[in-house]
């Protein structure tokens, strides 16, 4: 079979088993551009679906009272008390929930349908009200991503057992198969009889570790798959045939290394089609036929290998090239959330707080109204006259709203590697910033490294999160050569403003001892390049960078000073700076710290 | 005011306290994961240990066990009315309320130990309390509705994804964790009642760092991995899939264990207060902490309570370098210093200090 045929027939077979047993198997990945493939599968799906079963679609950037239930504002303003409201997710209770744009999904929307999936209801405790309502959803994550960077939350994709990958699927592969909502039901009523043997769990345990699959949810949910398999296809108990595809479209798609057995097989991208089939391994195109096959045999490690041959094909050709490489894949992904920093006026909305607008913080009307509309009875009387207003708000109902921004503070550190300061006390400067960068790390920070030295500056390391990089390239620097301060100051700068553009907040650690005598041009000239390197600290100031200089000569400089106040840095001669004190006063310029708290 | 504050929580209490809707899955039956059970019957044990964090891998059954821990604690004795659960037996504790009517004496009740879920996208008003609407608007009074912190008072509160959740409201339950009392003022209200409860959190560490502040307060810090030996995680499959099939039949069959195991949190509590701890003991546990430069004393308290609440469990009398071996690691991997140059893992930092100091 080709493997856009292949990959459609999983997908449809996907479909049916997540129509059939939708809670237990909590839904499926769907990796799909928009386009008539995709168009065709969930209007498939949704056929194969009972009528009244609930089908929701998630708005991306749903806020929480849409999401998870809050109050009813229309409501409780006309009845003049609190009135809830349930949410999406408590509304498709028994039903399935589309989730568009999986991959561009939040860490904490994740977060908050993977505890829905857990638990199979809804709790909430917001605005003043407790709810609590059943959910038993499933999630159908449409992950429209472009390149392996962006996935869906890996927190979330864990508890789905099922996937499906739609894009190497042309329409005309994209044959419906006959399987019809009848049949689902049938399924659906057979399946909590379906039973289970011990091999049979041992056979999925085995394979799931032998793709190195390492989280135990996946071997359960393939158990479930399985199950729905079996009472698909009409059988009491689960068989071979229902491991295999469990095996195929649960465990597969998870692998991280391939079965040792496999490795052997002829080059990855073909092994879909030259591994010939286990002797009776199916090929269900359509519905397969209804009829009991007898469990499979006690040899447990037999049935396991026959499972794990089977699935092994089912590996996407994609994944296996990665895993030939001997790349990790799937372990990565997700866990990329970093740092976040709340903001008043930046980033993505998340929410709201109680807090008085102004001060940079910004009015959240509704949930202001919210908060304000429960009291609108009470307080009616209390305002009194005719002049009174509709609603009556005050000062404990304002809610300002939060914003969260990737807070990423990027640390530059801008290192003097001339003549004079390298010979004296570059060693220690290098120190210095060995000890700021490994504060830097428990911070989490980016760095960057520019040395300037001879007649120009040079960016050594762009932004970057590796600690090992930035030290290796620390190590590397030679000393030597003129002062050309102002070029450093310009190269600094410019990062600086890459590092802001990308809404980074940039913090300047500048060490030298201030005796430019390379000028912007790459000229010598004492005076000339001490005009110019002041100029470009100004510039600098005007940007209001948050920077430290730290002054590396043996002696303390009047040069560095008047550089440090025309930059608006931070003075700090070395002598006198332990690694405490060189951690202090770079953090006392931190603002994210700080800032984290604002809003 | 205060005794309508009182009805209103109770009524709302018994409705959050009731039994869930869903069973449990029973903590006796969670295969392997021995450290993280071993936490927490610690904590079950001595609540003044100081909460447990439970870090690691997807799918090892972090929220499992600690929701599971509801069932198996045994049920302590409150005053019957009092929207905060006060213990009759320490009168220093009481509330406001219970505390004026100390002169009279309190009826009681025994009722289950509060597990509570603060549950992500939570708001301040219910974290904390606020003012209660419905009684307000239907009778014109000033009611207090207690917050999650009152009903999580005397038990564990549960934060699952616990690096995830918002930094306003991790302010606010650090400050009521140190302080043992939530204090509100809000709505025109201005209440405060004893908030004393064990922090339990539980979270994947690729989903991001845990502010250091929080780390710090909780007592003991778990890793949990997922079990590599084939049997082991077959045996994991299969009683979650009985469960999954017959959830009250499952748990009928694993009740003499959960029994068993509620027994022996009720023994290792009666025998804390005379386990003895030995200076000798007290100064290993100097010495591993010195040699691993934690900060101040809160780990080296926390290392020998938990010792101590361990032997407890064991029906052990006396405190011994058994019990510190076992919990060290536990108690110190989170206050170690962070030394970028040495990439070596907390644990097996903790591990080598233990085998240096206590001898292999």
């Amino acid at each position: 079979m080709t493997e856009p045929a292949a990959a459609w027939r999983d997908a449809t077979l996907a479909a049916a088993l997540l129509a059939v047993d939708p809670a237990g198997l909590g839904g499926i990945v769907l990796q799909a551009r928009p386009g008539p493939v995709r168009d065709r599968w969930l209007a498939w799906f949704r056929t194969l679906l009972p009528e009244a079963m609930p089908f929701r679609r998630l708005p991306p950037g749903i806020g929480d009272e849409r999401l998870l239930g809050g109050l009813d504002l229309a409501a409780t303003l006309k009845a003049g008390r609190p009135v809830a409201e349930r949410g999406v997710l408590a509304d498709a209770h028994g039903g399935l929930v589309i989730v568009p744009m999986a991959e561009r999904l939040p860490p904490t929307v994740a977060a908050r349908l993977a505890a829905v999936l857990d638990r199979r209801e809804v709790i909430a405790e917001r605005d003043g009200l407790a709810l609590r309502h059943d959910a038993a959803i499933a999630l159908v994550l449409i992950d429209e991503s472009a390149s392996e960077d962006e996935r869906c939350p890996a927190s979330l994709t864990e508890r789905l057992a099922l996937s499906a990958r739609l894009a190497p699927v042309p329409l005309g592969e994209a044959a419906l198969p006959a399987i019809t909502a009848d049949d689902i039901a049938r399924a659906r009523r057979g399946l909590g009889a379906v039973a289970v043997t011990d091999q049979a769990i041992e056979a999925l345990c085995a394979t799931a570790l032998a793709f190195g699959i390492a989280s135990l949810r996946a071997p359960s949910l393939a158990l479930a798959a399985a199950r729905a398999a079996a009472a698909l296809s009409g059988r009491s108990a689960v068989g071979e045939e229902d491991l295999i595809a469990a095996a195929r479209l649960v465990l597969a798609p998870r692998a991280t290394r391939l079965p040792a057995a496999a490795e052997d097989d002829p080059p990855p991208d073909e092994a879909p089609e030259d591994t010939p089939p286990p002797e009776d391994a199916p090929a269900p195109d359509r519905a397969p036929e209804t009829d009991d096959t007898p469990d499979p045999g006690p040899d447990a490690g037999a049935l396991a290998e026959l499972v794990l041959a089977a699935a092994a094909a089912a590996v996407p050709p994609g994944l296996l090239a990665a895993l030939a490489g001997g790349g990790p894949t799937r372990a990565v992904g997700g866990g990329k959330a970093g740092v976040a920093k709340s903001s008043k006026l930046r980033g993505v909305p998340t929410g709201t707080r109680p807090g008085m607008p102004g001060g940079g913080a910004r009015l959240a009307l509704l949930d202001t109204l919210r908060a304000a509309a429960p009291w609108q009875r009470l307080r009616r009387p209390a305002t009194g006259g005719a002049a009174q207003p509709r609603i009556s708000v005050r000062r404990d109902d304002f809610r300002i709203r939060r914003y969260r921004e990737r807070s990423e503070t990027t640390t530059i550190f801008v290192v003097d590697a001339s003549g004079s300061a390298a010979l004296a006390r570059l060693a220690e400067a290098k120190g210095a910033v060995e000890l700021l960068l490994a504060d830097c790390y428990v911070r989490r920070d980016r760095v960057a490294l520019i040395a300037f030295r001879g007649r120009a500056a040079e960016l050594l390391l762009p932004p970057t999160t590796s600690l090992v990089r930035a030290r290796r390239s620390l190590a590397a620097l030679p000393g030597g050569g003129g002062t050309p301060v102002a070029a450093g100051l310009e190269a600094a700068q410019a990062l600086a403003e890459a590092v802001l553009r990308r809404g980074g907040t940039p913090v300047l650690v500048l060490l030298t001892d201030g005796r430019a005598n390379v000028t912007r041009a790459g000229t010598g000239g004492r005076d000339v390049a001490e005009a110019d390197a002041l100029a470009a600290a100004r510039r600098i100031a005007a940007m209001r960078l948050a920077a430290v200089l730290i002054d590396t000569s043996p002696r303390p400089q009047a040069q560095a000073e008047r550089l440090a106040s025309a930059m608006g840095a931070r003075y700090l001669p070395l002598p006198y700076a332990d690694a405490g004190a060189l951690s202090r006063a770079v953090r006392t310029v931190q603002p994210a710290q700080g800032a984290a708290h604002a809003a | 005011m205060r005794h309508e504050a009182a009805l209103a929580a109770s009524a709302e209490r018994g409705h959050a306290r009731g039994v869930t809707s869903r069973p449990l899955f029973p903590f006796s039956a969670i295969v392997g994961q021995d450290e993280m059970k071993l936490a927490l019957m610690i904590a079950a044990v001595d609540a003044t240990i100081g909460g447990v964090l439970v870090f690691g891998d997807r799918g090892t059954g972090k929220s499992t066990a600690v929701r599971a821990l509801a069932a198996l604690l045994p049920e302590m004795r409150v005053i019957v009315g009092c929207p905060y659960a006060c213990a009759p037996e320490r009168p220093q504790g009481l509330c406001d309320t219970c505390r004026e009517d100390s002169g009279k004496r309190h009826r009681t009740a025994l009722v289950p130990v509060p597990v509570v879920d603060l549950p992500l996208g939570a708001t301040e008003d219910r974290v904390v309390g606020a003012l209660d609407i419905e009684r307000a608007l239907a009778q014109g009074v000033k009611a207090f509705e207690p917050g999650l912190l009152a009903r999580a008072h005397r038990g564990f509160l549960y934060i699952d994804e616990v690096n995830l959740l918002e930094d306003h409201i991790v302010d606010l339950l650090l400050d009521v964790a140190a302080s043992g009392e939530n204090v509100v003022e809000r709505e025109g209200l201005s209440i405060r009642h004893p908030a004393r409860f064990v922090l339990v959190g539980s979270g994947n560490p690729e989903e991001g760092e845990l502010r250091p502040q929080l780390l710090d307060r909780f007592g003991l810090s778990v890793e949990v991995a997922t079990p590599t030996e084939l049997a082991t995680r077959v045996e994991v499959v299969r009683r979650r899939d009985a469960f999954e099939r017959d959830p009250a039949g499952f748990s009928a069959a694993w009740s003499a264990e959960e029994a068993k195991l509620r027994r022996r949190i009720v023994a290792a509590r009666r025998r804390l207060e005379d386990t003895a701890v030995p200076d000798a003991a007290i100064e290993q546990a100097a010495r591993l902490c010195i040699s691993l430069g934690t900060d101040g004393l809160r780990g080296e308290l926390t290392l020998v309570r938990a010792a101590r609440a361990l032997a407890a469990f064991e029906g052990e009398r006396t405190v011994t370098l058994a019990q510190l071996r076992r919990v060290a690691p536990s108690a110190l991997r989170h206050r170690l210093r962070r030394n970028v140059l040495d990439e070596t893992v907390s644990t097996t930092r903790v591990d080598r200090a233990i085998a240096e100091v206590f001898g292999a």
